[in-house]
């Protein structure tokens, strides 16, 4: 008990890898088998990753917990460095939590390749928890391209017609950002020792030898000149804006979960999108303040253009897939807004609502599937009216809707209305378009849903349709009850974000904690 | 047992209500998902009783009584104006103070009356269960609105309702235009939201508070020390923010085109949702934030003239509906128009007031109109009624009673409400005698089509019958019946509620102390310091000049609709052809829906399919443009790699082969070669070494 201790967040990480190796040994004919023994798999993980959550001390939320630190790579200065703070705390969840339900999610629905299907769903696990967990940007690397290669297969084999073209773009684009993020990496390893060498509480902490220690480069980033931390912002911003995805370089992602299987869109919308905002937060915010500070203009621009332009599209998309994935470009948009808003409460809602929406849109791919899986076709018009044959399934939808659309006492609320208040407190304005995106987002999929759910049952190949199963009943059960509870009480998950995002708002306007008017669009003296 | 600090449970009834009848109603028995649900809000209600008179007993400065149960939102630091850090930070909290006692005895009250009647009304109805349960899901966010001690709070159920309005209007959901009223309803109602939660972030940066008794003492107090003026930019826009989403939920100009399609939904819901409670909601905010409105005249202004500006309308639209339910939705829109012209002249508590009297007969008026429509099978069309008074004589007194109150008839509810109302628009500093005057007019109109509806469908002879050939169950006069008494008994409370309800807000000149209404909400509405308030004086005898005018406004609305409507007469049709132009403007609602279809519904389209293109053409196509550009260029390298770099090397060695095919003669590859190479190279070595030495 004390090694699993010791070494938690290396079991958590490494456990679906092993189920995956112990997988590759089982015979292919086996289906059945397989498929229990990875969801074995998927909910052992998720249920050693509880208490990561439980003793985890959120009193000290700011500092890496759980920390391990093994020399890797001594040639280079690699290390095998991992630990969470609040915020990787939470996504780490979330990703445990996703992965048993996209697995569960896959068992009727994967007949081809079963054995491989699974094991890259397993090893994609890893993958991403290893972002996450490490404090070495060089393992972080590894981790962050590693992953993308299952993803690429479950696209490139299970996908849908269009699936190598998908596939295909999917890994380039996030591999051109990668090299630019790759480059400033190099540049921070190579000018660390020069700073570690005039800085004496730097040297004394992390040595003077290159390192990719990432606590060292948030330890040198006030030594920083302000053009090198623009240079370097812009270098990370494409790698992470492309992952998140951000307009314009979002275009990516409808081909991809369009062409995806059911449980890739749920991991590609629920987690992997969330390794952008991520990397913003762990990298671009605390190691080049200046360089963001810079760019919060244009950054917040794409934003608000990302929150109005992908809900107007995904309004008119025919197919249901493309519009939940186009209102992922808008609700990613507003975490970006949040977060740059640089202060807690916008950077408390976007994070969360990081979460949210892992939590809603994940079950809204989830829900597309299960239309799917039965009729094999996702086109609207097909549907109407469904709410007579899966009455069942109408009010799931409908709690999913209502919390995609930010209905307070579901999740969505409660990310929505802070980054708001964030948003609102660095610029009224942008409160005001960013806004809008919650009308458009209610016109959206109120739409949507009345044109699937209500009206009469007039395709007569939508008959015979079964209501939702056990299974599928399974797969949505843990997302509505998160659903409600962060809607109802999401304390602890602001308790877990409160001393982390105070520590990133200390480096980004240490003024800001003390108090002081800084509202731009202030109108005449008060107070 | 102190109740005060258990109003937190009073919204708690109904929900366990919904969850109940909302997992388990279908296989409940009907009368069984009835009792559990009308049980949960009379629970709510006795509570809500109970702890009213609590409060009420108490000293009038301590009527304020605030529970919080848990904090629910913690945002972290944020700024406010003065420089200021404070948490934002929300809990989940209640208030029970003298405006929300009103509100949540209206709610709880009447609420209860309609799932008595609702009992009745849907009973063979499929989705019986279903119906109970959004009601009373409706029950818990209505009173987390009213009771809520902060404005996120308010939000919460402001939303809920939202959504129990979208549920219950698209009750009939197999019905398109269900579906689409419903969905209109809901983002309308978010375009109004949109504005609220600007105001509350505003109020928010102000004082760093969002709870009410902390955000009214703070502005009272900056008031009083002169940090806000009345009439800052900032807190104009904050009003009129907050007034943006109260014109949502309220159904005010330019914002009140869902509530009439939102008649879709079943006749409770309309009564329940759709007049008497949901659509007073921004009332009731407006009324709750009045320290602000206070400290912006120029809002109030607005309020004032958006209030009359929408009475007038929508009573001109009422006066040529055909539809019983939407001359009844018109005519409430109306209404909230009174209210609202009230609270613009800074009449705060006469809105309230007419808020509550407006609650009994417009709800009575709605649940007669269902009982008319439940007796004749879902007949809604008044051209097809008429002659009913003896059929279904309940309905037609009670009914007669919610006419005789909404116009306003002396002594009835309206009477004094509306009057006080029209009476403050005169005389209040904030008043005009325009704003009176559009009152008055407004006050005939109402006379007008509502007795219009009364004879339309009560008098003369039964005009029902021919338009039905599907006469399998009979819909011929002789199978109209009176409704069962789940449905007449609420029928009747509310009738007596119609005509009692206005003697607690009696005028100074019909009692001595004043109006007990107004006193009671007199602490909420304190007037902010330093807010200009000059009172007009004028004698007792013009405010019962202007009573009499009201009155005598009303009496002409009657003349006219009794000799046109109760006389058999033709003017209906002769006024209808001479002025067929604004006839066919006002029938077709003023082409009010047709034009935001055109401006923005069609333009929002036009916009996501416009940039739809721009997505996969442009955006898209950078990017499969650089690819295929890679592609091309990985060609044209390939190319030259292939002829070019690989050419010259291969000519190089092309060059080398050719040049050097003497030397390859001898590289023949065979070792016996190289051996006899070997060997004769060895023997010429030897005999230079043994003979060629000297």
């Amino acid at each position: 008990m004390d090694f699993f201790h010791a070494h938690i967040l290396t079991i958590v990480t490494f456990f679906p890898l092993a189920g995956m190796i112990v997988l590759l040994f089982f015979g292919s004919e086996n289906k059945n088998l397989i498929r229990l023994w990875a969801n074995a798999v998927g909910i052992a993980g998720f249920a050693i990753s509880i208490p990561l959550w439980l003793r985890f001390d959120f009193d000290k939320a700011d500092q890496f917990q759980f920390v391990e630190h093994y020399k890797w790579i001594q040639a280079l200065g690699a290390d095998y460095h991992v630990g969470i703070d609040g915020i990787s705390l939470l996504l780490i969840l979330l990703t445990t939590l996703l992965g048993p339900l996209a697995i569960l999610s896959s068992w009727s629905a994967i007949e081809i390749r079963t054995k491989e299907y699974y094991a890259f769903l397993l090893m994609l696990q890893t993958g991403m928890l290893g972002v996450f967990i490490s404090l070495d940007f060089f393992m972080f690397y590894v981790f962050w391209e590693v992953m993308l290669v299952p993803m690429y297969f479950l696209i490139g084999v299970w996908g849908g017609a269009r699936k190598l073209y998908a596939a295909i773009k999917f890994f380039l684009y996030t591999l051109v950002g990668s090299v630019l993020l790759l480059l400033g990496i190099l540049a921070l390893y190579f000018i660390y020792p020069s700073i570690a060498a005039v800085h004496p509480e730097v040297s004394a902490q992390f040595g003077t030898v290159p390192t990719f220690n990432i606590l060292a480069f948030h330890a040198i980033s006030p030594y920083l000149l302000q053009n090198f931390q623009e240079w370097i912002f812009l270098a990370f911003f494409i790698g992470f804006a492309i992952k998140v995805p951000m307009f314009p370089f979002h275009t990516w992602l409808p081909d991809a979960h369009v062409e995806a299987p059911t449980a890739g869109s749920v991991i590609l919308a629920g987690v992997l999108l969330k390794m952008g905002t991520y990397g913003f937060l762990r990298f671009s915010l605390p190691i080049v303040p200046e360089g963001v500070k810079h760019y919060v203009p244009m950054v917040a621009a794409l934003s608000i253009i990302a929150i109005v332009y992908g809900a107007l599209v995904a309004m008119m998309q025919p197919d249901m897939k493309k519009l939940v994935a186009y209102s992922s470009v808008s609700h990613m948009g507003f975490v970006m807004l949040g977060m740059f808003a640089l202060n807690p409460n916008g950077l408390n809602g976007s994070i969360i609502q990081q979460i949210n929406h892992g939590i809603s849109t994940g079950a809204l791919f989830l829900i597309v599937g299960m239309i799917y899986e039965r009729r094999h076709t996702r086109e609207i018009a097909q549907f109407g009216g469904l709410s007579s044959v899966m009455p069942q399934f109408a009010t799931v939808f409908l709690i999913m809707t209502m919390s995609s659309i930010g209905l307070p006492l579901l999740n969505g609320f409660i990310g929505e209305f802070t980054i708001m208040q964030g948003a609102f407190q660095r610029n009224i304005w942008w409160a005001v378009f960013g806004g809008s995106g919650i009308v458009l987002g209610a016109a959206y999929m109120l739409w949507l849903y009345q044109r699937t759910m209500f009206g009469k049952l007039e395709n007569p190949a939508n008959e015979k349709l079964q209501d939702m199963n056990l299974r599928e009943w399974a797969t949505m059960i843990p997302l509505i009850i998160v659903a409600f509870w962060i809607g109802l009480y999401p304390a602890p998950f602001f308790r877990a974000l409160d001393k982390p995002v105070i520590k990133l708002v200390q480096k980004l306007d240490p003024s800001y904690l003390q108090g002081a008017p800084r509202l731009e669009a202030k109108s005449g003296e008060r107070r | 047992m102190n109740l005060l600090d258990l109003i937190w449970m009073i919204p708690l009834f109904p929900a366990v209500g919904f969850v109940i009848n909302g997992i388990f109603g279908k296989k409940l028995p009907k009368p069984a998902v009835a009792v559990i649900a009308s049980g949960a809000v009379l629970v709510s209600f006795l509570m809500a009783a109970g702890a009213v008179y609590q409060l009420s007993q108490r000293p009038v400065e301590e009527r304020s009584h605030n529970v919080a149960v848990y904090h629910w939102i913690d945002g972290g630091s944020a700024h406010t104006m003065s420089g200021d850090v404070e948490r934002f930070a929300v809990d989940w909290g209640f208030l029970l103070d003298p405006l929300s006692s009103v509100m949540v005895l209206v709610v709880t009250g009447i609420g209860f009356l309609i799932h008595v009647y609702s009992a009745g009304y849907m009973y063979e109805e499929d989705g019986f269960y279903r119906f109970f349960a959004y009601m009373n899901l409706f029950m818990f966010s209505m009173l987390t609105l009213v009771l809520g001690n902060n404005y996120v709070m308010m939000f919460v159920g402001w939303e809920g309702v939202g959504l129990c309005s979208y549920l219950l209007i698209g009750y009939y959901f197999l019905k398109r235009s269900a579906g689409d009223a419903a969905k209109k309803a809901f983002i309308v109602n978010r375009v109004g939201d949109w504005g609220f939660s600007i105001g509350i972030f505003m109020v928010f940066m102000t004082v760093g508070s969002l709870e009410f008794t902390t955000v009214a003492e703070r502005f009272h107090e900056g008031a009083a020390a002169g940090h806000f003026h009345a009439g800052d930019t900032w807190l104009v826009v904050m009003a009129l923010a907050l007034f943006v989403g109260a014109t949502g939920k309220s159904a005010q100009v330019p914002l009140y085109v869902w509530l009439p399609d939102a008649m879709e939904g079943p006749t409770p819901v309309s009564a329940l949702i759709h007049a008497a409670t949901m659509v007073t909601a921004g009332v009731y905010m407006v009324a709750r934030s009045n320290f602000i409105f206070q400290l912006a005249p120029q809002a109030m202004a607005v309020v004032a003239v958006i209030g009359a500006l929408t009475a007038l309308m929508a009573a001109t639209i009422g006066i040529v509906q055909n539809d019983i339910k939407r001359v009844l939705a018109y005519s409430t829109v109306s209404q909230l128009g009174y209210m609202f012209l009230a609270l613009g002249v800074g009449a705060f508590a006469a809105g309230v007031f007419h808020l509550m009297t407006h609650a009994f007969f417009k709800a009575l008026l709605f649940l007669c109109s269902g009982s008319v429509i439940h007796a004749l099978h879902h007949e809604q069309d008044l051209r097809n009624m008429g002659g009913l008074k003896d059929k279904i004589p309940v309905t037609f007194w009670t009914m007669t009673i919610g006419t005789l109150a909404i116009a306003g008839t002396p002594g009835l509810a309206g009477f004094f409400s509306k009057d006080e109302i029209l009476w403050q628009a005169f005389s209040s500093s904030h008043g005009h005698i325009l704003l009176w005057l559009i009152g008055a007019i407004v006050a005939g109109i109402t006379s007008f089509y509502m007795f219009r509806l009364l004879f339309m469908t009560f008098f003369g002879e039964y005009r029902g019958g021919k338009a039905h050939h599907h006469d399998d169950h009979g819909h011929g006069a002789h199978a109209i019946h009176e409704s069962p008494k789940a449905m007449t008994i609420p029928l009747m409370i509310l009738a007596a509620g119609s005509l009692l309800a206005g003697y607690v807000g009696m005028p100074k000149w019909l009692s001595s102390g004043g109006s007990s209404f107004e006193h009671w909400l007199e602490p909420v509405f304190e007037p902010v310091p330093g807010v200009a308030a000059e009172v007009a004086h004028y004698g007792e005898g013009v405010e019962i000049g202007m009573a009499a005018v009201s009155v005598a406004v009303a009496l002409i609305g009657f003349f006219i609709a009794y000799t046109t409507y109760y006389r058999k007469s033709d003017r209906a049709e002769r006024v209808s052809a001479q002025f067929k132009g604004l006839y066919t403007a006002m029938l077709n609602k003023y082409y009010i829906d047709e034009l935001y279809d055109w401006l923005f519904v069609n333009r929002a389209k036009d916009g996501g399919r416009f940039l739809w293109r721009f997505d996969s053409k442009i955006v898209d196509g950078v990017v499969n443009g650089s690819a295929a550009t890679t592609v091309q260029s990985a060609l044209g390298s390939g190319w030259w790699d292939r002829w070019i770099v690989d050419g010259l090397v291969r000519f190089t060695g092309g060059l080398i082969k050719t040049a050097s095919w003497p030397v390859r003669l001898i590289e023949t590859g065979y070792t016996q070669n190289y051996a006899l190479v070997m060997v004769l190279g060895l023997l010429v070595l030897g005999g230079y070494l043994l003979w060629g030495t000297p």
